[in-house]
Formats: C-alpha cells, sequence, structure tokens
C-alpha cells in the first residue's frame, strides 16, 4: 500500500508539471494582457508606464521563458506578487482567502452528505413509495433551481422582508463591539443563508447517487443471503448493503476535495463572501497571471492527492481492491 | 475623459448638475431641504456604511485607476487645492496660489496647520517629494501628464511651492489637486521603484479628513475620522466602504438598511422599486446629471458622412426625448455639446435639433440620398442602398436600447441600419481604435476642466488616440489650442463657448443626454445637498442627530 502510494506520488509529479506548463501558456495566450487593465481606456494614461511595467513582470520575453522563471520561484514555493496595483505576494492574497472558503465547504460537505446517505438510502429502499416520489421531485427542483435565484428568494423572504438574518456579509459592522456569545451568534447567522443554498444544490445530486448506488447492490445476491440467513431488514442495509453502496460516493466524495478550496463564485460574490472563487475569477478577469497560477497549482495538487486519496480509501473501504504487497483480511 | 479618474475630489464629486444649483434642488427629494434646516447643531459620532461593487486597487491611489481606490483615497489624502461645490478649483492645503503674468509661473503658499496622520507636520518637501515620485519613470502611475509639463518646481521655504512651466498650461492648477504623498514614509521605496510593495499601500497614511484603520481585502474597509483635521474634525466618526460583488445584493442591503449610501442604483430601482412609504422614510434620494454623455458616433472617415447635411439629417431624425423616456425613464438630460452643463464653460446658447423626420429627409435629399426606386430605403445617386450598422459593446443595456429606437428612427427615413453588440474589449481593439464603424454608441466623461483637446484636435487621430470620429476643423484645432494654454478665465470662455457652437453645427456625433447620477443617502444622515459638484463634495459636514445614531463607536 505505502509503495503504491509511494508511486503514485512521484508519478503524479510529472503530471503537475505539464498542468501548470499547459495552464501557463492558455493563460498567457488568453487574449487581452494584465497592462490593459493596469493602464486604462483614458487619453492620459502615459504609455510608457505600460512598457514598463512590461518589463517589470518579464512580460516582454517568450512564454517559455517565462514559464521558466515562474517555475524556478515556485518550486520553492515562491509564487510571485500580484500584478495589481496593491502589489501583495500571492501567498498572502490566497491565505487571507482559503479559511473562509475552506470552512465553508467544510460544514457544506458534511451537511450535504450527512442529509444525502439517509436520503438516498431510504428512497432506494422504499422504492417507489409516497416518501420516494417526493424525494425525487425535491431533488429535480433542487437541481433545476439555480443558485442565485434561491439566494436571491431567501435573502428577499428573511433579510427584507422578516428582517431575521443578515443579508450578506460575514460579520456585522459592529462586530468588534458585541460580546463574545453575540459575535458567535452574529458569525453564524451570517452563515445561514450561504450554507442552506449551497447545501441545497449539491444534496440533490449527491442523494441521487446514493439512490442509484444502493438501488444496484440491494439486488446483489450477498444481499439477498443475508436476507436469507434471517438477519433483520435494518442489518441487512446498514450492515451489508450501505457500505458497498457507499464505494462510488467516496469516490465523488473525494473528488470533490479540490472543490473544498476551489469555492463557489456565485455564492461568494451574491452573499459578498471574500473567498477564494472570488479572488480567482476576479484574477483571471484582470489577467494577474502570478495569483492564477498560484491558485491553479494548489488546486491541481488537491486534485491529484484526491485521487489518490480515493484510490486508496477504496481499498480500505472495500475488501476486495488492495494494492500491491501484503494481502490482508479484516 | 483627460485626468478624470485621477483626481481627488473629481472622482468623488465626479457629479454635476446639468442646471444651476437652484434648479438642482427642485429635483431632489423634497423632504432633503427641511433637512439640514431644522436638525439643530452638528454633532459628532456614527458610523457611514457605503456599499462599493468593487474591491480597492491599493492605497496609494495614484498608482491605481479604479474608482474604489479613488472614492476610499479622497478620503485619506487631500491635495494642495480642490473642487467646491460648483467645480471652481479652491483652496485646500494650499492657502492660496497665484500665477505670474505670463502664466508660467505658480506659486503656491502652504497652510501651516497640516499634520500627516502620524503627527509629522506638511511641508514643502512633500511637495516636492510627490512632484519627484510622479514624473520618476520607475513609478508606474498611470497618470503623469500633468507634472510632465512642468518645468521644475522649487521649495524655497517649508510653506512655499515655486512651479514653473515651459508653456502656459491651463490645467496647471488643477494637476496640484494630486494626492500627496508623505516623503518620510514613501522616500526610499519611490527611489527604489517598489512603491506597490511599500507599507503605505495596504496600511496609508495621509493628511485628509479621515484615517485608515483597517482593509480586509474583498470585504470592507474601515476609516476613523481625523481629529487633528485642519479644516476640523468631521462629523460622522466612521467610514464603513463594504465590498459588496453583487448589484442585486447591494439593492437587498439597501431595502433592508443594510447600507447609508449607494450610487449605483438603475433607472427602474430609482424610479419605481423604491417608491414605497417605508423606502422614503428610510433614505433621501438625490438626483443630477452624471459627469459623462452618451453619443451616437460617426467614422468621419466614411464618405458617406463627411456631407454635414448627412449628420445633421440624422440628428433631426431622433428625438432625444424619446430616448430619455424609453431608455432612462425620464433621468436624464438631453445633450447639445461636450460640455458639463452647470460649468462655468458651458453654453446653451447652440443649435439645437428637434425631432423632426420631414426636414431630415429633405437635407438627406440635398446631400442626394432619395428613394428612387420606391422601395422605401434612399439611395445616392448611382443607385446604392443608404445602409450601415450601429456598434455597442454588449453588457450595457443602455446602449442597445439607444441602437435599437434609434435604429427604428432612421428607418423613418429611409436608412437600413444593423445593429452589433460586441464584447467590450474586442469592440475596442478591433473596431473602435482601428476605426472600423459606421456608427458607434458610446459615452464620453467631461472631466472637470472643459480642456477637451484630446477628443476634439485633429492632431488626436490616431489608432491609441481619442478623436475617434476623425474629426478635423482648423478653427476648433485653433481655439483648443488657445483654451488649454490660457490661465485667465475669462478669455477661456470665450474659446469654449465658440467650439460648442462649431461642434454643434458640425456634429461628428450627435450628443443624446447626460445621464443623472442617482444617489440614496440614508435620511438620518443630514447636511446632504446636491450640487453641481454632486452631493459628497461636503462629507466632512454630514453628520447624524444623537438621537438617530444608529452605531456606536469611538
Amino acid at each position: 500500500m505505502a509503495l503504491f502510494a509511494l508511486r503514485r506520488l512521484l508519478l503524479s509529479i510529472p503530471l503537475l508539471l505539464g498542468i501548470t506548463f499547459v495552464s501557463y501558456v492558455v493563460i498567457s495566450l488568453a487574449p487581452g494582457g494584465p497592462l490593459d487593465f493596469l493602464t486604462p481606456e483614458d487619453p492620459n494614461a502615459s504609455p510608457e508606464v505600460k512598457e514598463r511595467l512590461i518589463k517589470e513582470f518579464g512580460l516582454d520575453r517568450p512564454i517559455y521563458e517565462q514559464y521558466w522563471q515562474w517555475l524556478r520561484r515556485a518550486v520553492r514555493l515562491d509564487f510571485g506578487r500580484s500584478f495589481l496595483p496593491d502589489g501583495r505576494p500571492v501567498l498572502t492574497k490566497i491565505g487571507e482567502r482559503l479559511p473562509v472558503t475552506l470552512f465553508l465547504n467544510l460544514i457544506e460537505m458534511a451537511i450535504i452528505v450527512g442529509l444525502a446517505v439517509p436520503i438516498g438510502v431510504l428512497s432506494a429502499t422504499r422504492q417507489y413509495s409516497l416518501y420516494d416520489k417526493i424525494t425525487t421531485v425535491f431533488v429535480f427542483v433542487g437541481f433545476a433551481t439555480p443558485d442565485f435565484w434561491l439566494a436571491l428568494l431567501l435573502m428577499i423572504l428573511f433579510g427584507v422582508q422578516l428582517g431575521w438574518l443578515p443579508i450578506s456579509g460575514l460579520r456585522s459592522l459592529n462586530w468588534e463591539y458585541l460580546s463574545f456569545w453575540q459575535q458567535q451568534w452574529d458569525f453564524f447567522s451570517h452563515l445561514v443563508l450561504p450554507i442552506v443554498v449551497a447545501t441545497f444544490g449539491g444534496l440533490a445530486g449527491f442523494s441521487r447517487y446514493m439512490r442509484q448506488s444502493m438501488l444496484e447492490v440491494v439486488r446483489q445476491d450477498y444481499v439477498q443471503t443475508a436476507r436469507a440467513k434471517g438477519l433483520s431488514e435494518r442489518t441487512v442495509i446498514s450492515k451489508h448493503a450501505l457500505r458497498n453502496a457507499l464505494l462510488p460516493v467516496v469516490t465523488i466524495l473525494a473528488l470533490a476535495l479540490p472543490g473544498l478550496i476551489g469555492g463557489s463564485v456565485i455564492i461568494e460574490s451574491i452573499f459578498a463572501i471574500p473567498g477564494m472563487g472570488q479572488l480567482m475569477v476576479q484574477s483571471v478577469f484582470s489577467r494577474d497571471y502570478p495569483v492564477v497560477m498560484g491558485n491553479l497549482v494548489i488546486v491541481a495538487t488537491l486534485t491529484l492527492v484526491a485521487n489518490l486519496v480515493a484510490d486508496i480509501t477504496y481499498g480500505i473501504v472495500d475488501p476486495r481492491i488492495r494494492f500491491g504487497g501484503r494481502r490482508g483480511r479484516r | 475623459m483627460p485626468r478624470r479618474r485621477a483626481r481627488v475630489r473629481s472622482v468623488l464629486a465626479g457629479i454635476g448638475c446639468a442646471l444651476l444649483a437652484t434648479a438642482c434642488n427642485s429635483s431632489i427629494d423634497s423632504r432633503v431641504e427641511e433637512a439640514p434646516a431644522t436638525a439643530g447643531a452638528p454633532v459628532f459620532g456614527d458610523t457611514f456604511i457605503q456599499a462599493s461593487i468593487g474591491d480597492i486597487g491599493g492605497l496609494i491611489p495614484s498608482l491605481t485607476s479604479d474608482q474604489s481606490s479613488h472614492e476610499v483615497g479622497s478620503l485619506i489624502y487631500d491635495g494642495l487645492v480642490k473642487l467646491d461645490k460648483d467645480l471652481n478649483m479652491v483652496p485646500a492645503m494650499a492657502e492660496s496660489w497665484t500665477y505670474s503674468r505670463d502664466c508660467l509661473d505658480l506659486t503656491f503658499k502652504l497652510r501651516r496647520d497640516v499634520k500627516w496622520h502620524d503627527g509629522r507636520p506638511f511641508t514643502a518637501e512633500d511637495v516636492l517629494f510627490t512632484y519627484q515620485t510622479m514624473i520618476n519613470p520607475k513609478t508606474p502611475a498611470p497618470f503623469k501628464e500633468g507634472f510632465l509639463l512642468v518645468k521644475d518646481v522649487q521649495a524655497p521655504d517649508p510653506y512655499t511651492v515655486h512651479v514653473r512651466y515651459e508653456k502656459p498650461y491651463a490645467r496647471a492648477v488643477e494637476t496640484w489637486s494630486t494626492y500627496m504623498l508623505p516623503k518620510h514614509l514613501l522616500q526610499s521605496f519611490a527611489e527604489a521603484g517598489t512603491l506597490r510593495e511599500s507599507p503605505q499601500n495596504s496600511r496609508p497614511v495621509g493628511t485628509g479628513p479621515y484615517r485608515f484603520q483597517e482593509w480586509k481585502p474583498g470585504e470592507k474597509v474601515v476609516l476613523i475620522s481625523n481629529p487633528d483635521y485642519y479644516e476640523g474634525r468631521p462629523h460622522l466618526s466612521r467610514v464603513v466602504y463594504r465590498v459588496i460583488p453583487s448589484q442585486a445584493t447591494i439593492f437587498l442591503e439597501l431595502k433592508a438598511k443594510g447600507v447609508d449610501y449607494v450610487s449605483t442604483l438603475t433607472g427602474i430601482q430609482y424610479a419605481r422599486q423604491t417608491e414605497y412609504p417605508a423606502f422614503r422614510k428610510a433614505y433621501n434620494k438625490f438626483r443630477y446629471p452624471a459627469s459623462d454623455y452618451t453619443f451616437l458616433g460617426f467614422n468621419l472617415r466614411d464618405p458617406r458622412f463627411a456631407d454635414r447635411r448627412v449628420r445633421q439629417a440624422f440628428a433631426h431624425a431622433i428625438s432625444k426625448q424619446e430616448l430619455i423616456d424609453g431608455v432612462r425613464l425620464g433621468l436624464a438630460r438631453e445633450a447639445n455639446g461636450p460640455i458639463r452643463p452647470g460649468t462655468w464653460a458651458y453654453t446653451d446658447k447652440v443649435v439645437h435639433y428637434d425631432y423632426d423626420p420631414e426636414k431630415a429627409k429633405a437635407l438627406l435629399a440635398e446631400a442626394g440620398w432619395k428613394d428612387r426606386d420606391g422601395d422605401g430605403v434612399v439611395e445616392d445617386k448611382d443607385g446604392k442602398p443608404f445602409t450601415l450598422t450601429i456598434r455597442t459593446n454588449q453588457g450595457n443595456d443602455e446602449r442597445k436600447k439607444i441602437a435599437e429606437i434609434v435604429q427604428q428612427r432612421l428607418k423613418e427615413i429611409g436608412i437600413n441600419v444593423d445593429i452589433q453588440l460586441i464584447e467590450w474589449a474586442a469592440f475596442i481593439k478591433e473596431f473602435v481604435k482601428p476605426r472600423r464603424f459606421e456608427l458607434v454608441v458610446l459615452g464620453l466623461g467631461t472631466g472637470t476642466d472643459p480642456d477637451q483637446f484630446v477628443v476634439w484636435h485633429s492632431s488626436q487621430r490616431g489608432p491609441d488616440q481619442m478623436n475617434r470620429t476623425g474629426y478635423a476643423n482648423a478653427e476648433v484645432d485653433a481655439l483648443l489650442e488657445a483654451g488649454r494654454s490660457s490661465c485667465v478665465q475669462r478669455e477661456r470662455v470665450r474659446y469654449y463657448h465658440r467650439i460648442q457652437e462649431i461642434l454643434a453645427e458640425d456634429l461628428p456625433m450627435v450628443f443624446l443626454y447626460y445621464r443623472d447620477a442617482l444617489p440614496v443617502v440614508a435620511s438620518r444622515i443630514r447636511g446632504v445637498s446636491a450640487a453641481p459638484a454632486g452631493i459628497l463634495y461636503n462629507f466632512d459636514e454630514w453628520y447624524v442627530p444623537k438621537a438617530l445614531q444608529r452605531y456606536t463607536s469611538g
């Protein structure tokens, strides 16, 4: 197992290099450059400033050379400074946005999994029952509802009409003046709407996967056997079927890992949450190459790690799948 | 437009009044006029929350070109001079200024009571430093032209600054409204060319009415009032810029009273969706012409538009009032020229083109465009029909609607029009700059000074330059040159009045309208009034009566 993991890790190095190279080339080839945004569409903007910055950023050199320069620094985890007028280090910019996004997405993920598994299992074991039909309708409504629309409706209802919850942001503006528990409550109440909206869409998909996977498993022979042994339905489902049904779900879960730091642009924009999604989109729009690349490296690394984790957890969840080395039995 | 974004007050106040101040007031919500009078003496306290759709770029505004940075910067920094409510230059950190008779020497006397936020005195050394920084090729400041025309700057004593110009420059004084930078904090960074990386760019020290407290990127900027401000401590204790990237969310926050000031409402939001009693009680609405006009621009290199009568026919075929009502719900004012109404250089005594399709047809016929085969479309003498394309940028609903209405109106006089919407960057790069267009719908800022050399002078017709219609008129050229090289306002008025007359006759573009700026301010805030410069010109005098203060703060 360790050997397998090591081999996969080593293999992912050239893969990562390839990803960064292609990304670098693609972003450099995208029409418009960082300077089209720094020096505005304005007659008084001096052209010589533009030339100076092109030099300073090294944009006058060929792409492969630029990439090489970037790579040499990146291996030392130096991703440079943003091209924007704030000129701050890329890692600082990412660092101040990452915790919020990570925090929000972990909660979302936990809620989604926590709810989707029972919903899926129940609607699979009661296929075509009223409950199944209701959840199916619910799930398709969830699939079809655009995030931003649901967000706006909830904001109007709970924020404007009822006034129960804050509309946007993460903290009230008088946060510093609140007591400790008030602060916790304030933060929590700001999180309710974004989490509800984000969960709603994700829940739909996830519970469907769960249902599908469960349906396949309960038709298997070993489930029949378990039932024939005279085990209670409850034991059959939770002990024998569920574990196998979780297999594909684990893959999806692991692959969702990079999404945890990617963040959701729509939700972050509409709720004014300063997270990774917004940072990425802004830096792409302003062709802020260092920030874009910094972000990409992190997401690409996580994707590769997630794949590896998915494969390894497969082995843990499914006794039939083991990788090389000693074959263990549980 | 010229230096528009580069200056302190001009951005805040970057919105003027088409009519004179009195006429402006009549269009303001009536409760506003009584509010300041009855509320008693101004008091200190409370927090002012402004919603901003974009995050700030940095806190040395001379290095940035985005509006948010300049709005925040205008409260932290000051220039030697500033704009007053009527858009005149008045002293700020300079006590006074004098010109030599030949307009080449400009002398500023500085106030002696100005201090940086860290307690150091502000002196002529800082002015000198700011000038040297701006002209330093290592400084990535997008707007430095005004400084490059300076021959030299001297500081004979700590409170006197001498500026010499090579040639008379009409906007010399305006140049010095640039935010002054602290020499004692920035010198080494400016010399090394690393201003963007200096602490000043994230924790600025200025001389303005508000001190910097906190910047959470993507979330908010917090400023607190400067008790040592040389004009007296501002009344509102705290100012918070909240970054809310979604227009819809800003509007909902406004309805829930989560923000005190929004300047970006759409016409529908302003005219319809905020017209209910609770909103009218919580907010005062203001309305005054913004500092830019929308126009229908001809490509004068197109032989069909070389004939002035054709351009005039177009102007007669279009009803400006119809556009204003249809596109802006009436929230705009007719434009007849490129100078902002209500400013000193503006004149109304120019040719107006009323909606008159018959006259338009007659003018077209005079120019040789007649419907020769009876298909409803006019043709030239070779039988070639008059068809053209109106282009504008995608994502601007107003301009799209203008194009559609104009299309309809031009059809009435026998001209076939197509509409093409193109993504902004591509539109500018592929069509506007290479002059590959027939008609465009675009907007232009009017700036604070009437000097529009770059827009109308025949030397400015190159691909990267701003004279996009390709207009060339020797008399206008001469007037523009005279106008920008005089420092005597009386003379300049004459030049600019004449320019407006000629432009109205020549019509290199059909001037359509000045949009109204549509800000709303929480009604608990008093002392707000609209003027040609907008509403923010006296921000440090705004206050909230004790009983209405909502936020506790230091």
